[in-house]
C-alpha cells in the first residue's frame, strides 16, 4: 500500500484504486467493486454490478405466467421458494384467488425453510469472510438437509418452481412434514455449536463488532429492509406489519439490533433462524390438522387432477390450455413484497389482461443495500468492506436479475 | 385499509392540486399520477408531511407504452412505516423528456434512477453519477424498451485468432421464437394461413 513514511521526500502521494473482484472470493458472487484507497482507509467505493444480468424482467414479457415462476428461483438462490411467493401473491391478488388452507401453510412452512437456508449461508460465509472455515462447513451440512426437504417436496434441490399462482404444485408426503419436525429437534444444537464458535471469538467481534453501522436515518434514507433496517433498531418485518399469507396467526418474535453494526446483524440471524424454527413448528402441528386438504385452488389457475383427465374431455383441454396458452389475468397493476430473508422482496406487475406480464419489476432487497456500500464504506478500512458485504447479504442473482 | 387509503388520497388531491392530475385507488392499493416538473415537491410533501410520512423510497422503475403519445411512464412506490401504507406515484414523459431527480431527497434513488436510465433511456436532472448499471461496458440502447429485441443486438463470443472476447451482430441458428398461444376465436389479430379468402368475401 502507498504509505505516506515509506515514499521519498518530494514525491507526491496519490490514492490508490483497487479492484475488489470480480472474482474475490469474499465478493459473494460477480461484484466488481472499485475502491479508491487512501493507504488502508476506503474513500469511495463503487460497486460494477450487473456482471451477472441475465434480463430477467425483458424475458418475462414475452413468457407466460406459469413459465415465468422458475426465473424466480434464479434471482436469490439461496432461499428460492420466498422469491416465486411474492410473484404468485401478485398474480393471485391481481386474479382474485384464494389459496387453500393447506396450500396456505405449506408455503408459509417453505418460506422459512428458505429463510433458514439463506441465514445458514449468510452466517457461515460471514464468517469466513473473517477467516473462520468451520461455521460454514456445519452451515453447509444442514443446509444440505434442508435442500433434500426441497427436493423432497419439489422435486428439485435449488430451482423449485413449487409455489404456485393458488396454491402449491403437489402436497407433501406425511413423512416429509414428521422428518422435518424432527429435524427442527436437532437444529438446535448446531446453531449452538455454530454460535459456540463465532458469538464470542476474539477475531470475529473484532472484525465485526462497531464496523458497518446502519443509523435509523441511513435506513430510512436508503430504502434498507430485513435485518439491515432491524438491525438499526427499528422492529420493522412484513410478516408482522403486513401480513401476507396465514402469518398473522403464527407466532414469532421480530430480533431488533441494537448498535446496527455487523456483529448485531449476525446476532440477529442467528435469532431469526431460532423464530424461524418455531414457526416451522407450528406450521407442522396445524398441517397435521388438515391433511388430506387441497394445497391448490382448482379452477382456472392451475391443472386438473390426473384422474380426471383421463375421464373428463373437459378436464383434458383445460390441462393442454393451461400449459399451453396459460391463464389470462386480468389489466391491472399490483406491488406485491413479502418478508424474503433479505429483505423486502417485491414484484411489481402490469399486467394487461393477456397470459404474459406487460411490465414485471423486480425489487431485490440486496440492490437497495448494496447501493448504500459508497456510503457505508467510505472511511473503513479495506478489510473491512469483506466483513460488510458479508454482513449486507448480497447476491448478485437478486441484484444483477 | 381502503378506507385510509381514501382519506390519504383527498388529503392529497386537496393540499397538492396542483401537482396531482389524478389519483385512483385499484386492488387496494393507492396510485397518484403527478405531472413530471412537480416530482421533487410532490415527494418532499409525502416524506414530510404528518400525515403521509412516506420515508422510504422503495423502487423506481419505467414502464413502455410506444402506442400513447407520452410514452414513458415513470413509476415510484414509497413506504410509509408510521402509517404503514404503500403508495404509488406516477408520471408520464415523452421519449427524450428529462425528469427531475430525487436523489438528494432520497439517496437510495440513485441507483433506481440509474437503471431507469439503463433500461429505458429516461434521463435525470440533479442526478450525480447518470451512467449505466446493469448492461455491459460499452451497451447501447435500452433493453426494457418495447422495441428492443429479446434477443439483443451483439453477442459477445471468444475469438480464437485474436485471443480475446470480441463482439459481433447476433445471429441465431434458429428465428427467435415468440410463441402466440391465443386461439383464433379469441381476438387473435392475424389471419392463419389459408384464411384470407374469407376476409376477401
Amino acid at each position: 500500500m502507498m504509505d505516506g513514511s515509506n515514499t521519498p521526500r518530494g514525491k507526491s502521494v496519490r490514492n490508490f484504486s483497487l479492484n475488489f473482484g470480480p472474482q474475490h472470493p469474499s465478493a459473494h458472487g460477480v461484484l466488481r467493486m472499485v475502491l479508491e484507497l487512501d493507504g488502508e482507509i476506503v474513500e469511495r467505493a463503487d460497486p460494477h454490478v450487473g456482471l451477472l444480468h441475465r434480463g430477467t424482467e425483458k424475458l418475462m414479457e414475452s413468457r407466460t405466467y406459469l413459465q415465468n415462476i422458475p426465473y424466480f428461483d434464479r434471482l436469490d438462490y439461496v432461499a428460492p421458494m420466498n422469491q416465486e411467493h411474492a410473484f404468485c401473491l401478485a398474480i393471485e391478488k391481481l386474479t382474485g384467488a384464494e389459496v387453500p388452507r393447506r396450500g396456505s401453510l405449506i408455503r408459509v412452512l417453505f418460506s422459512e425453510i428458505g429463510r433458514i437456508q439463506n441465514h445458514l449461508l449468510n452466517v457461515g460465509s460471514q464468517g469466513m469472510d473473517v477467516g473462520a472455515m468451520t461455521p460454514n462447513v456445519w452451515a453447509f451440512e444442514e443446509r444440505e438437509k434442508l435442500m433434500i426437504f426441497y427436493e423432497r417436496a419439489c422435486g428439485a434441490r435449488l430451482h423449485a418452481n413449487y409455489f404456485r399462482p393458488g396454491g402449491v404444485h403437489q402436497d407433501l408426503p406425511q413423512k416429509l412434514i414428521e422428518d422435518i419436525e424432527a429435524w427442527t429437534h436437532n437444529f438446535p444444537q448446531v446453531l449452538d455449536d455454530m454460535a459456540n464458535l463465532l458469538t464470542e471469538n476474539r477475531i470475529f467481534k473484532q472484525r465485526n463488532v462497531d464496523i458497518g453501522i446502519v443509523t435509523e436515518q441511513m435506513a430510512l434514507d436508503y430504502a434498507m429492509t430485513g435485518v439491515m433496517l432491524r438491525s438499526s433498531g427499528m422492529a420493522w418485518d412484513l410478516r408482522r406489519a403486513q401480513p401476507y399469507e396465514c402469518y398473522d396467526e403464527f407466532e414469532f418474535s421480530v430480533p431488533v439490533g441494537k448498535n446496527g453494526d455487523c456483529y448485531d446483524r449476525y446476532l440477529m440471524r442467528m435469532a431469526e433462524m431460532r423464530e424461524s424454527i418455531k414457526i416451522i413448528q407450528q406450521a407442522v402441528v396445524k398441517l397435521n390438522e388438515c391433511i388430506g386438504g387441497d394445497v391448490m385452488q382448482r379452477g382456472k389457475l392451475s391443472p386438473p387432477k390426473r384422474g380426471e383427465m383421463k375421464t373428463s374431455m373437459e378436464a383434458l383441454i383445460h390441462h393442454f390450455k393451461l400449459y399451453s396458452e396459460g391463464f389470462h389475468v386480468p389489466a391491472g397493476e399490483i406491488y406485491a413484497a413479502v418478508e424474503a430473508p433479505k429483505g423486502e422482496f417485491a414484484v411489481y406487475l402490469v399486467a394487461d389482461g393477456s397470459n404474459r406480464p406487460y411490465k414485471v419489476k423486480i425489487r431485490a432487497p440486496g440492490y437497495a443495500h448494496l447501493a448504500a456500500m459508497d456510503h457505508m464504506g467510505t472511511g473503513h478500512q479495506l478489510a473491512d468492506i469483506a466483513a460488510l458485504i458479508g454482513s449486507m447479504d448480497v447476491v448478485f442473482g437478486e441484484i444483477d436479475r | 385499509m381502503t378506507e385510509a387509503l381514501d382519506e390519504l388520497k383527498s388529503l392529497i388531491e386537496l393540499k397538492q392540486e396542483d401537482a396531482v392530475r389524478r389519483c385512483e385507488v385499484a386492488n387496494g392499493e393507492l396510485t397518484v399520477h403527478i405531472v413530471t416538473a412537480a416530482i421533487p415537491s410532490f415527494v418532499e410533501f409525502l416524506r414530510v408531511d404528518p400525515n403521509c410520512l412516506f420515508t422510504q423510497m422503495m423502487d423506481v422503475t419505467g414502464a413502455d407504452y410506444p402506442e400513447r403519445p407520452k410514452r414513458f411512464e415513470l413509476i415510484y412506490h414509497f413506504l410509509s412505516m408510521r402509517h404503514n401504507m404503500r403508495i404509488r406515484v406516477k408520471a408520464d414523459l415523452v421519449d427524450g423528456e428529462i425528469a427531475p431527480s430525487i436523489t438528494s431527497i432520497h439517496p437510495s434513488a440513485n441507483w433506481f434512477e440509474r437503471e431507469t436510465f439503463d433500461m429505458y433511456g429516461i434521463r435525470f436532472s440533479g442526478h450525480p453519477d447518470l451512467r449505466r448499471l446493469l448492461t455491459d461496458y460499452g451497451f447501447t440502447g435500452h433493453p426494457l424498451r418495447k422495441d428492443f429485441p429479446t434477443s439483443g443486438y451483439l453477442e459477445m463470443h471468444y475469438d480464437e485468432t485474436e485471443k480475446r472476447c470480441v463482439y459481433r451482430p447476433v445471429s441465431l441458428v434458429q428465428e427467435y421464437r415468440q410463441f402466440d398461444f391465443m386461439s383464433p376465436w379469441e381476438g387473435a389479430e392475424y389471419i392463419l394461413p389459408g384464411d384470407e379468402k374469407v376476409e376477401a368475401k
